[in-house]
């Protein structure tokens, strides 16, 4: 998992990687919430485009990250789902509180361009 | 009696979470020879590692105990049983709803049994407090029309 904090406007991402689990799920959580603890960031993205699965467990951990950046005034989004991510986001329903919002931080370079 | 399984295999692992990537990959690996779809995969793949987990977090409470998968392959299905000797069920059908979970601080989705039962054909639980639970799902792996010479 790759960390990118963009002071300018505030925004945290985590560029998640491999299959998102119940055991992998607890350390994303570890340094997810430390991040977002000592920056208070007003928006958290998940990236997952290089996330190549993802269970139960993994929704849980998104709504927990999601009730967490909420709770400090933030917003949080998700971003590049592939289409078998996608499958397990859509039966669980939490696309209805969570956004997927493409494009909102396409590369490393155009990152400070983002809003 | 013929036997109707083509294929048959066995697996026993401890509860161990870094063990869940393990069972499906290798349940999923076993999946193959039915020529699947890479769609057809990942549904095995997460519902395995669901019923793995579940065996883990709520039927070992994280203790260590064994967890056993027995996969039966025919022309055109897989069967999978996912058993463990944990802490059983209470009520199978309260487990079954949606969002429904016994541990939320964990922040657990209660989605687990939902994601077994849409992504594979078939899901059944047997289950008996003290003693353990047994999953059984199957999975249809639709074949190409064949086609003639
Ligand atoms: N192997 C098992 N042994 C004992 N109880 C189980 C077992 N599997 C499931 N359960 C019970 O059934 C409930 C529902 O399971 P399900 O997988 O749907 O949700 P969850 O595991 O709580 O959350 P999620 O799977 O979304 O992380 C669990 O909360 C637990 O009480
Ligand atoms: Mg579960």
């Amino acid at each position: 998992m790759q960390v990118q904090y963009i002071k300018k406007n505030k925004m945290l991402i985590f560029k998640l990687t491999e299959e998102i689990d119940h055991h992998t799920s607890e350390k994303i959580r570890k340094r997810a919430d430390y991040e977002i603890e000592i920056h208070i960031p007003k928006k958290v993205v998940f990236d997952l485009e290089n996330v190549t699965f993802m269970d139960s467990s993994g929704i849980g951990m998104i709504i927990g990250r999601y009730k967490l950046v909420s709770l400090f005034g933030g917003t949080f989004v998700i971003t590049n789902v592939n289409k078998i991510v996608k499958k397990t986001l859509e039966m669980s329903g939490i696309l209805k509180i969570i956004q997927i919002e493409d494009n909102c931080c396409i590369g490393g370079n155009n990152i400070e361009e983002c809003v | 009696m013929k036997n109707v399984y083509k294929n048959e295999m066995k697996l026993e692992f401890l509860s161990k979470s870094c063990n869940e990537n393990f069972a499906r990959t290798t349940v999923a690996a076993f999946a193959t020879q039915l020529d699947p779809t890479i769609e057809e995969i990942a549904d095995i793949k997460t519902a395995i590692s669901e019923a793995v987990t579940n065996s883990i977090i709520h039927g070992y409470e994280n203790t260590e105990g064994t967890i056993y998968i027995y996969c039966k392959l025919t022309d055109d299905y897989i069967e999978i049983q996912i058993v463990d000797n944990g802490k059983g069920i209470e009520n199978i059908e309260e487990a079954k709803k949606p969002l429904f979970s016994s541990k939320p601080m964990l922040e657990r989705a209660g989605m687990g049994f939902t994601i077994m039962e849409n992504f594979m054909d078939s899901m059944e639980i047997e289950s008996s407090v003290g003693k353990g639970t047994k999953v059984t799902l199957k999975k249809v792996i639709k074949k190409d029309a064949p086609i003639k010479a």
